[in-house]
């Protein structure tokens, strides 16, 4: 077996060594019942080639993004990556390092999580950022937890403009919460959420854009929270929009977490992703997941190192601030080459270019007989309601090979309002050409599904 | 400012003498922020206008302050900052209960194909049926290994997948009317993030003691138990790298008292293939599948944590999963009045199931029990080599996949596992799991796993006597003053958290004096 490395001899030197008499002498300990009783019936080991092959045939039974005019959001983004972010990251001493719990031998990981941090804290507006949590729902989730500690409140609303999977996560983490109050889903951008704002709200989780791609306003809700001693949570599903939209920590946002996956990783059929979550300063001894901070060495050299450890579950047990314990690192580290290689010039012009291509989307979607179009603000996403139930048409789109987008249906089944929505993307990879597609096939399958 | 061989500023303390001035092949290396700025970019893309008519005023108003990087700086801010890290493919890693194993770039390979990489998990469910076929054979061939009856795949890690098998539990005993039930046994050996997950549930943690010769105690497992007590978390083979032999009965124990069995499979890479968990009784599993399965750790994570479940759980296991339908495989997204719900949004991490998944079939049924098997060679291997000088606190099973050591040999030495760890450094190894499991003074946790060949174990060990033979001898200063070799010599860990300093500021940003 290739991955391998002793002989049969070397093994039969090291039973020796051992005083063993055989290989099954070291599981003396398994109940006789349980050792290799069993024939597991597994195909045996297999040469690379094969494998290859293997997989190869069930990549091939699937639809990749970049095989037509691809309009699908909703939570992940298909941009561009440049290619030194994927060579980078594939380094050995990046891909194959360990959690740098040994600070002298991995100040590459811990120097590029300190850059993380910076990056994260400044396109967010906040004062610090921790380095990743597994991805933006669970993220929510952590984040909930951590304004309920942080104001010793109870009540937590979420805005019915909250992507539903990341509703649904935060209501599987708080089940059974009497407190729990989920709004119901707004596609038009309505929301009552700062009327349920009261003495016992220990935060509103509020998303802009919002699931259905409307901008919300973070003051108004900053302004409404802070004045029951509550606090916002500002959730973000596509960060690129930071390039083009006022950072939440200008408006008043207490912690900001984001899906990441848009900066420097791929679609990958949703994760890995990467958590980001920011806050203020007053708050790091209550957020979740590691830290990285500066110090010095014994030479007196600048140097990086995990900190606050004391929040972590390794030295704190049943009383740390979250169970967590592996992170999304490579993830991060690829969000923080593509990040420095855009720097503030280049993730404005993206920024700007997705909101270009989603208004060229818009209006041409607008001209499509039976389309409305239910967005008065955007960033690159946008809700369009159907004259039809919109899942038949985005299948049957789909057969065309064009992906429409996202039935809100698919996501909210126990919504009957919702039955004729689809929520659309645009990116820096939508051409015109695809919009015109889109359009034409929308066109005609609206017409074939009336008659 | 003084530069270093790039003509770069380093920005680095008064020392401009020692390795991490950043001479010859050893690298040092400024800060993005300190290299690049707001006008460098590493990408073209065009500028185009924008009308604001849909952004309802709320365009940015305040600056983004963020560095760039053209494509060559950044490739060598990031080749340079990467020399600095030890890694699996530079040298032996015998970090304790992390198994860091090769890992195969055939898997690295495999998940970028754009028929996974570039797949959208809304997308509709008939254009990625193939997405669909693999994640159903990798449950097979989980399923197969742990003989379970149902396997969620979507837990983000092990944590994750901790958390996700204990709400399965506390969902079960609600069903059955057992809500009363607050307590939840975890041996004092356990992982932190066993007591973490059931604290973060709402238990209580009541502690196991072990025996002398490091397992769990039937008796003292039966004596925790209570009407009161949902759940055990036992890990096995155990942190002490020891297979716990009474776990049958330990099993049956706890289902007589109504409870489940949660297994911490953290260290499934010792028995896989070769010893079925769900033989032994357990309710509950999560399997790294960067550990056992070789996805990389990449600093970190990403990780994944399936969790497999028994028959009495399986009821429980949260959105999504596959099943086959009449158009072919089916994604069960939603549940009407489920117990559970969903953990994460989308559907896990496919990126690691294609590595895992390919992982298994390159070795095959036969390769992974050979793969297990060497791994618990290659551990006993070190102890025998090791211990006529090493000290091993639970001599009396044959350990697993990895070996226990405290530091009762280098007592009177004036040597801390700390300080001969780090002497570990000088000598071109990373470090073993030190001062873990809590039940041991001053442990040194070594996991070979089965990639090391017997070359590399016999000079490890080698290196292993000399520097217990120094220390004995009272060399103390090799070992309090390492690394010495290293990028940085030892950091200064209590200034970092007293004065945390946790993101970059301009110096003309920070303030001038005492604030």
């Amino acid at each position: 077996m290739r991955y391998l490395p002793h002989s049969e001899t070397e093994r039969a030197e090291m039973l020796g060594v051992i005083g063993a008499a055989d290989i099954d002498a070291l599981f003396s300990a398994v109940p006789k019942s349980a050792l290799k009783s069993f024939d597991l019936g597994l195909p045996a080991h297999s040469p690379e080639f094969l494998v290859e092959a293997h997989v190869r045939a069930l990549a091939a039974k699937n639809h990749a993004a970049g095989d037509g005019p691809f309009f699908v959001g909703a939570g992940a983004y298909r941009h561009h990556v440049p290619a030194t972010v994927d060579h980078l990251i594939q380094r050995s001493e990046w891909l194959t390092a360990y959690t740098p719990y040994q600070p002298e031998i991995s100040q590459g990981t811990l120097q590029m999580l300190f850059e993380f941090q910076t990056q994260v804290a400044k396109i967010t507006g906040m004062d610090v950022a921790n380095a990743s949590l597994y991805d933006g729902s669970t993220g929510t989730a952590e984040a909930v937890l951590m304004a309920k500690r942080l104001t010793k409140k109870s009540k937590v609303v979420l805005s019915g403009g909250l992507h539903p999977h990341y509703r649904d996560v935060v209501k599987a983490y708080l089940k059974d919460d009497p407190d729990l109050v989920c709004l119901s889903p707004s596609p038009e951008g309505q929301g009552d959420i700062l009327s349920q704002i009261d003495g016992n709200t220990a935060a509103i989780v509020v998303q802009t854009p919002d699931f259905y791609g409307h901008l919300r306003d973070l003051k108004a809700a900053a302004d409404a929270a802070h004045a029951q001693g509550a606090l916002l949570i500002v959730v973000i599903t596509e960060v690129v929009s930071l390039g083009l939209l006022e950072a939440p920590g200008a408006l008043g946002a207490d912690i900001v977490v984001c899906e990441g996956q848009s900066i420097g990783n791929a679609l990958n059929f949703g994760g890995p992703y990467l958590g980001l979550m920011a806050t203020r300063k007053d708050f790091i001894r209550q957020m979740p997941g590691r830290l990285c901070g500066e110090t010095v060495d014994a030479d007196g050299n600048r140097g990086f190192v995990l900190t606050l450890s004391t929040r972590e579950q390794h030295i704190r047990r049943e009383k740390a601030t979250s169970n967590i314990c592996t992170n999304s690192g490579l993830c991060a580290l690829a969000f923080s080459i593509h990040m420095s290689l855009l720097g503030e010039a280049g993730f404005t012009r993206l920024a700007r270019l997705n909101h270009h291509n989603a208004v060229k989307l818009a209006r041409m979607l607008g001209t499509v007989p039976g389309v409305e179009l239910l967005n008065k603000s955007f960033f690159n996403e946008m809700t369009i309601r159907l004259p039809v139930p919109a899942a038949p048409v985005v299948e049957m789109l789909a057969q065309a090979g064009v992906l429409a987008g996202v039935p809100v249906s698919r996501l909210e089944p126990g919504y009957p309002d919702v039955e004729n929505l689809i929520v659309l993307a645009a990116t820096e990879l939508t051409t015109h050409a695809d919009i015109e597609m889109l359009a034409e096939c929308l066109h005609a399958a609206i017409e074939e599904d009336a008659q | 400012m003084s530069m270093n061989t790039q003509g770069r500023p380093t920005g680095i303390g008064t020392s401009g003498s020692t390795a991490a001035s950043g001479s010859a092949l050893i690298p040092d290396e400024p800060l993005l922020f300190e290299i690049g700025d707001t006008e460098h970019s590493g990408v073209d893309l065009p500028e185009v206008k924008i009308d604001g008519s849909f952004l309802d005023g709320f365009e940015r108003k305040t600056k983004l302050d963020l560095a760039g990087l053209t494509e060559p700086e950044a490739m060598r801010h990031y080749v340079r900052l990467s020399r600095m890290n030890h890694s699996i493919d530079s040298g032996m890693y015998p970090l304790g209960s992390c198994t860091m194993k090769h890992n195969p770039r055939l898997n690295e390979k495999m998940a970028r194909l754009p028929g996974f990489s570039d797949i959208h998990p809304l997308q509709p469910v008939s254009t990625v049926q193939g997405a669909l076929e693999l994640m159903n054979q990798l449950s097979h061939w989980l399923l197969t290994l742990t003989n379970t009856a149902a396997v969620a795949l979507s837990p983000k890690a092990g944590a994750h997948g901790e958390l996700l098998g204990m709400m399965a539990i506390k969902a079960a005993q609600e069903a059955a009317g057992q809500a009363h039930r607050t307590i939840v046994l975890v041996p004092e050996s356990a992982h932190g993030t066993n007591p973490a997950t059931a604290a973060f549930l709402g238990y209580t943690v009541k502690p196991v003691p072990a025996k002398a010769d490091g397992t769990v105690d039937v008796e003292a497992v039966k004596a925790a138990l209570s009407p009161e007590v949902a759940a055990i978390m036992l890990t096995n083979p155990n942190t002490c790298g020891l297979f716990e032999p009474q776990v049958i009965e330990i099993a049956k124990a706890v289902h007589d008292a109504g409870a489940f069995f949660y297994c911490d499979g953290a260290n499934f890479n010792a028995i896989m293939g070769v010893v079925r968990p769900g033989d032994l009784g357990i309710d509950a599993m999560h399997i790294n599948l960067h550990k056992t399965f070789s996805t990389p750790h990449g600093g970190g994570g990403p990780g994944a944590g399936p969790v497999v479940l028994s028959e009495a759980l399986a009821p429980f296991a949260p959105v999504p999963f596959v099943r086959k339908g009449e158009k072919g495989l089916e994604l069960v997204e939603h549940v009407e009045e489920h117990a559970l719900g969903r953990v994460t949004a989308f559907h896990g991490q496919m990126g690691m199931y294609v590595r895992a998944l390919t992982y298994m079939l390159s070795h095959g049924g036969d390769g992974l029990a050979q793969a297990a098997q060497d791994a618990v060679l290659n551990a006993n291997y070190i102890k025998a080599r090791l211990q006529h000088i090493f000290s091993v606190p639970f001599p009396d099973y044959p350990t697993m996949h990895e070996a226990l050591f405290d530091d009762s040999f280098i007592k009177d030495a004036g040597v801390t596992t700390l300080d001969f760890a780090k002497a570990m450094i000088d000598e071109g190894f990373h470090p073993m799991t030190m001062y873990f499991p809590l039940v041991v003074h001053g442990a040194m946790l070594v996991e070979p796993t089965e990639s090391e060949s017997k070359q590399t174990l016999d000079r490890f060990c080698d290196v292993m006597v000399e520097l217990a033979t120094d220390a004995k001898a009272g060399n103390t200063a090799r070992f309090t003053a390492a690394p010495a070799k290293a990028p940085r010599r030892r950091l200064d860990e209590t200034r970092a958290a007293r004065q945390p300093v946790l993101k970059w500021e301009k110096p003309a940003d920070l303030p001038q004096a005492a604030e």
